[in-house]
């Protein structure tokens, strides 16, 4: 199951240190970075289930037509 | 010496009006392994091809386990292994680095290797060479189906020959003409798909190379930068090279000798010569027809499906519809219910379903849609070359394995408990067995008919066949005139213990399964094997 309770230990340094990861990369490469990042942390996590609800929660979100979410939070 | 393509003789008609109960439509590789099929069973037919050679050009190369398996048992299987360029090992690159390598079979104790590498012609010559040797296959070379009328006790063609044409009333029509199958169109099937908005050169040349038989796959190298290559070899020392060009080339100009040269020699550096054998420029399409038996019209074969080259899975998987449909047809042909050939469809369609699937998704690996596509590719390709973690992510072909029938009408779903092993549906894994002292394998003695394995240890007996069955006894300890298991990879493979039995098809899948037994229950499997139930 998803979890979508704030859990990021010290999100300002962990958004920071995204961003300075960014820097200095152009578009093409900073698309890289993010899939990269995204890759990384999905084998972390590796089940299918929540790894579906992610993607499905993040296509949820965007500006992207928008999905029904079966789990979505409140 | 490299390959002669035939030219077989044709003949004219020889009737203004001609019935035959068995006609296939299309003498390509899977129009000739279907005929062979019938062949080896007793079923004659006619097969009318509307040309008078075998398929010329690139086409398939790689030939799966599965497939060598299927000739193995109509008896070419001696002829890929010699001619074939036996291959187990793939290599990825990216950019200028190798990424990774990986083994398709790590396991011993089969008797086919995980691929052979063969061109297409070969194939197709040596099957219509047995066709012709088995006096049951009456081979009408430039005889053209020019029309199709469909009717429920058969179909009634218009054949086109250099030398007049003629009527043909077909008991049983088998479409195998092909991906620009003119009976599909006629009826007006729809093939429903993707088509891949991208282009490929596809390059056989003739070279003296030291690279090894493997496949290596690039993509973004720096002799090609942007898009991807394949090589492969092939005997007589032709390679196959693949160029990805993008949707934006123009075919005509890339066909050009001199251009292709350039690419290939930017490839290969200065010190290899080569010369080109054929080239051709692709666009590649994954679709199918919805259902495939239209009553006594069935399709088979790119006729019925038609994947992009990723996974070597079309021709492989166009083997299987006739190794599927071979033995139902016969069956039926000597009495056994029609609704039998229902199956095929129940059969085949998911399995096309699944080529389908996982050749769209190397395409998609292969030639991403958006930026962002291509950004999550390269991020995986980056991520393989240092994290074993990424490699499965990376997708330059999923590779032909054979369809495990999981759904199948004819199966009988397991009563007891099994701790893995081979499920109903899946097709018999080989295994090495000593025979009278002498190496011998397993699959070799399943043969074409309903067969039942029993297995059988010390002091527990192979379970016995109800009547009509024949039986093969693997046992775990030296018998005379049994197979013995002297490895035990039969008894770990098929999960297994003495007293076990397994009722197999004669497309040697897997019908069922039984703990110990009784003749009767083993009857009731088989008369559904059989479509009875
Ligand atoms: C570049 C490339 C690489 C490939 N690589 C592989 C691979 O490595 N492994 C693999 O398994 N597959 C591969 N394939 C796919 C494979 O070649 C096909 O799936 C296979 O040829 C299909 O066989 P078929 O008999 O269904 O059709 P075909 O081989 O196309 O045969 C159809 C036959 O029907 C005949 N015909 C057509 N119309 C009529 C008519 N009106 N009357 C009479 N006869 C007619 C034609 O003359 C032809 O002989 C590859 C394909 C391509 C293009």
């Amino acid at each position: 199951m998803l979890r979508t309770e704030p859990r990021i230990e010290d999100p300002d340094g962990f958004y920071q240190a995204v961003m300075d990861a960014h820097r200095g990369l152009d578009e093409a490469a900073a698309r890289r970075f993010d899939a990269r990042l995204a890759l990384i942390l999905a084998n972390h996590i590796g089940d299918a289930a929540v790894l579906r609800q992610a993607v499905a929660l993040a296509a949820a979100t965007g500006e992207a037509p928008a999905a029904p979410l079966p789990s979505a939070p409140a | 010496m490299g390959f002669q393509p035939p030219r077989y003789p044709w003949h004219p008609p020889v009737a203004a009006r001609e019935a035959a109960q068995v006609v296939i439509a299309g003498g390509g590789l899977v129009g000739l392994t279907l005929a062979l099929d019938l062949a080896r069973q007793g079923i004659a037919s006619v097969l009318l091809d509307e040309d008078d050679t075998v398929s010329t050009g690139s086409r398939a190369i790689c030939w799966a386990k599965r497939t060598l398996e299927i000739y193995g048992r109509l008896g070419l299987g001696a002829r890929f292994l010699e001619k074939g360029v036996t291959w187990n090992r793939g290599r990825v690159f990216h950019g200028e680095r190798e990424a990774y390598a990986f083994d398709l079979l790590p396991e011993q104790g089969h008797e086919y290797p995980a691929f052979v590498n063969l061109q297409q012609y070969y194939a197709e010559a040596w099957l219509a060479e047995e066709c012709a040797a088995s006096g049951l296959v009456d081979l009408r070379w430039r005889h053209r189906v020019a029309a199709v009328e469909h009717r429920p006790d058969g179909a009634l063609l218009r054949v086109e020959t250099p030398g007049g044409e003629y009527q043909l009333e077909a008991e049983w029509l088998l479409a195998c003409d092909g991906a620009r199958s003119p009976i599909r169109e006629g009826m007006g099937l729809p093939f429903l798909g993707q088509v891949f908005r991208d282009r490929f050169l596809i390059a056989d040349v003739r070279m003296h190379a030291p690279f090894p038989a493997e496949r290596w796959f690039w993509f973004d190298p720096p002799f090609h930068p942007g898009q991807s290559v394949l090589l492969h070899k092939q005997p007589d020392d032709i390679w196959r090279i693949d160029f990805q060009l993008g949707w934006e080339a123009d075919p005509e100009a890339e066909r050009d000798p001199a251009r292709v040269r350039a690419r290939v020699a930017a490839m290969l550096g200065p010190k290899v010569s080569f010369e080109l054998e054929w080239v051709s420029v692709y666009s590649f399409r994954c679709r199918r027809i919805e259902r495939f038996r239209h009553g006594r019209t069935i399709f088979l074969g790119d006729a019925a499906h038609q994947v992009s080259p990723f996974g070597a899975r079309g021709g492989n998987g166009g083997v299987q519809d006739a190794d599927n449909l071979a033995w139902k047809l016969a069956a039926v042909l000597r009495g056994a219910t029609p609704a039998l050939l229902d199956s095929y469809d129940r059969e085949r369609v998911p399995a096309a379903e699944e080529n389908i699937l996982n050749s769209t998704r190397s395409t998609d690996f292969i030639t991403p849609k958006t930026a962002a596509c291509h950004a999550w590719r390269d991020a995986v390709l980056e991520l393989s070359a240092a994290h074993g973690f990424a490699r499965p992510l990376v997708n330059s072909g999923r590779l032909s394995r054979p369809a495990v029938l999981a759904d199948s009408p004819l199966s009988t779903p397991d009563a007891e408990a099994w701790g893995g092993g081979l499920p109903p549906g899946a097709p018999a894994v080989d295994a090495p067995m000593l025979r009278a002292g002498q190496p011998d394998w397993l699959l070799r003695h399943l043969g074409r008919e309903p067969v039942l394995l029993a297995f059988a240890g010390p002091g527990v007996p192979a379970a016995e066949a109800p009547a009509g069955l024949r039986r093969v006894v693997v046992a775990a300890d030296e018998r005379v005139g049994t197979l013995w298991d002297h490895s035990g990879l039969a008894a770990a493979r098929w999960g297994a213990r003495p007293g076990d039995a397994v009722l197999l098809r004669p497309d040697q899948h897997v019908a069922a399964r039984f703990h110990a037994p009784s003749p009767a229950a083993i009857a009731a499997a088989r008369a559904r094997m059989m479509g009875e139930a």
